[in-house]
């Protein structure tokens, strides 16, 4: 069952010439063809293409793997990052049949790292939502339970991640989007600091919040992944010239003396009792492991989801201008350019597209630009500061990944402020730019579903949230269990 | 100030054709949403400098030379409408 091996173990195979990456290939491919029609984490897959990279990869792995870590390893990748020869479309329809004509940085650095790239996986679209329900294409499922959201925006990745349907996955969090997800499906999901990786390539939903990260089964999964797309890109001016440390390497098991801060505002109303004891379960564990836990305040979270629904909608209000039918995508044609971009634009977008279109052009416009956006920005420096005050006293921040386990289909899709509010502990690590990990920390009982541990760490803290997790991981064993797919 | 959200009046400016459906859908939810956004109000942000991103970079430069790029027909590939090598658009001026 190579599908179901992490990407070290199938590496370690790989080189050692035991199996092969199209064997490896393939039953990714039959898992697809075996449970994606109840996931639906893919909007598409070239089977042609993945089985040829991966014969590639064999005839590269005859010649040794080395310096190449995920060599033959099939990863697959959000519908919002471009691989060159494949659709590009953001879950939405107003890209029609775009073929995206480049790769993003992120993808080539995959593809150095002998990584056979595929698939395009499912999303809210264009990354705007926390449930997968805003595809144009339809919903992605839980697949621990199907009547279930996957989380979102990248909920085909997680889902194809917990289902073994891909070995690892790349998707992007703008305000939780790939923590969040990661939690509900029960995979880990890693959102670098901001300037960590690339965006080349990554269309853009908020410039000043949008990071690529991984999706994996395990920590070290992980570790691996960022390192491969991490790095300074004279592509992306935002890129932080900072050198890639082994991540791998900082997965020592050795977390004694480390600080955990555990924030007081972080103890809301409104949580599931099973998601806080789980959580507060795994600080206790991290406690036993040799972290000392101490008591921080970040007093203005109660403020970071009106601030982030100001920055990330104006953002995208600029972002998505670029989308008016002229040089790509569909077009509904007009009497002049503007009745074409309007219907074209109207025709194309969504409703929550179409939701924060208006949001994030009200907050620019004439008159309220300085008691909205202006304001926002300022309430973005006390967040920030908040966090690097906790930094002074503490190694990492330890939080539970989302107030509840994963809510059923339609649940929340009438009440936008609802599904907003129900991101409210993975918000802030974007709007201060810090690096932040979701992985498994138990489950719920009646149904069985995950719940995720959240673990932010200082701006290019990745190798002390990493060691953190890992540790964790490692005497507990949750990410071992898998969804009930049956045959 | 959720009063005096005009939708009409902000969709044109987003260069989006919205039903008289869509208008009051999104209306309604937009008054709670801005309803809720409010609440930045309640702090005193004087004195304090906005974030535009958490990045301490300024100024990136890079040399100026011309780096290999999409050719003509790679990037007219994905265009609704095009001819003669060029983007077709609605005609602009009488």
């Amino acid at each position: 069952m190579l599908h179901q091996l992490t990407t070290w173990q199938l590496a370690a195979k790989l080189a050692r010439r035991e199996v092969s990456s199209r064997q490896a290939m393939q039953a990714c491919l039959d898992q697809i063809q075996r449970v994606d029609g109840r996931l639906h984490a893919f909007l598409s897959c070239d089977a042609a293409d993945a089985l040829a990279q991966a014969d590639a990869a064999d005839q590269a792995l005859a010649a040794g793997a080395a310096g190449r870590p995920l060599l033959g390893v099939p990863i697959a990748i959000k519908d919002v990052i471009a691989v060159r020869g494949q659709p590009l479309r953001c879950g939405s329809k107003i890209l029609g049949q775009f073929i995206s004509p480049y790769n993003a940085t992120v993808v080539e650095k995959l593809q150095a790292a002998g990584a056979v790239v595929f698939g395009r996986l499912n999303m809210d679209e264009f990354a705007m939502g926390s449930s997968t329900e805003n595809s144009a294409f339809g919903a992605t499922r839980n697949p621990w339970d199907t009547a279930r959201i996957p989380g979102g925006s990248s909920g085909g990745s997680a889902a194809a991640v917990a289902a073994d349907e891909c070995l690892a996955a790349l998707g992007s969090d703008t305000g939780g989007s790939i923590r969040q997800p990661a939690a509900l499906c029960g995979c880990v999901g890693l959102k670098p600091t901001y300037g960590r990786v690339s965006r080349y390539g990554l269309v853009a939903f908020a410039s000043s919040l949008d990071q690529i990260g991984p999706f994996a089964k395990d920590v070290r999964d992980a570790a691996l992944a960022l390192a491969a797309i991490s790095g300074p890109d004279p592509r992306d001016s935002t890129s932080v010239p900072q050198p890639v440390p082994d991540y791998a390497a900082a997965l020592n098991g050795n977390i004694k003396g480390l600080k955990l801060g555990l924030a007081k505002e972080y103890m809301i109303g409104g949580m599931d009792p099973q998601v806080s004891a789980a959580v507060q379960t795994a600080v206790k564990q991290l406690e036993k492991l040799g972290a000392e836990i101490v008591e921080i305040s970040l007093p203005h979270t109660d403020f970071a989801v009106a601030a982030y629904y100001i920055i990330a909608t104006a953002e995208a209000s600029a972002n998505l201008a670029r989308f008016d039918g002229i040089r790509y995508g569909a077009r509904v044609d007009g009497a002049d350019p503007t009745d074409l971009y309007g219907k074209t634009r109207g025709a194309g977008f969504g409703a929550e597209v179409k939701r924060r279109i208006i949001l994030g052009t009200y907050v620019l416009s004439s008159g309220y630009y300085d008691a909205f956006y202006l304001r926002a920005q300022k309430v973005r420096t006390l967040i920030r500061r908040d966090f690097l005050d906790a930094f002074e006293k503490v190694d990492a921040i330890v939080t539970p990944t989302t107030p509840t386990a994963a809510f059923r289909l339609g649940e929340k899709s009438g009440d936008p402020l609802q599904m907003y509010l129900s991101d409210i502990f993975t918000i802030s690590c974007n709007l201060a730019g810090i690096c932040g990990l979701s992985l498994p920390c138990g489950f719920t009982e009646n149904p069985k579903l995950p719940i995720g541990l959240q673990l932010l760490g200082k701006p290019f803290g990745e190798e002390t949230i990493l060691r953190l997790a890992h540790a964790y991981e490692q005497s507990t064993g949750w990410h071992k269990e898998k969804p009930p797919l049956g045959p | 100030m959720a009063s005096d959200f005009n939708i009409q009046y902000v969709a044109r400016l987003a260069r989006l054709s919205l039903s008289p459906a869509e208008e009051e859908q999104l209306g309604a939810q937009l008054a709670g949403i801005l309803g809720y956004i409010e609440k930045l109000k309640e702090l005193d942000v004087s004195g304090i400098e906005p974030t535009a991103h958490a990045v301490p970079l300024v100024n990136v430069f890079r040399p100026d030379v011309a780096q290999p790029s999409l050719s003509n027909e790679e990037a007219l590939r994905n265009a609704p409408a095009k001819a003669n090598g060029l983007f077709v658009v609605p005609k602009i001026v009488e």
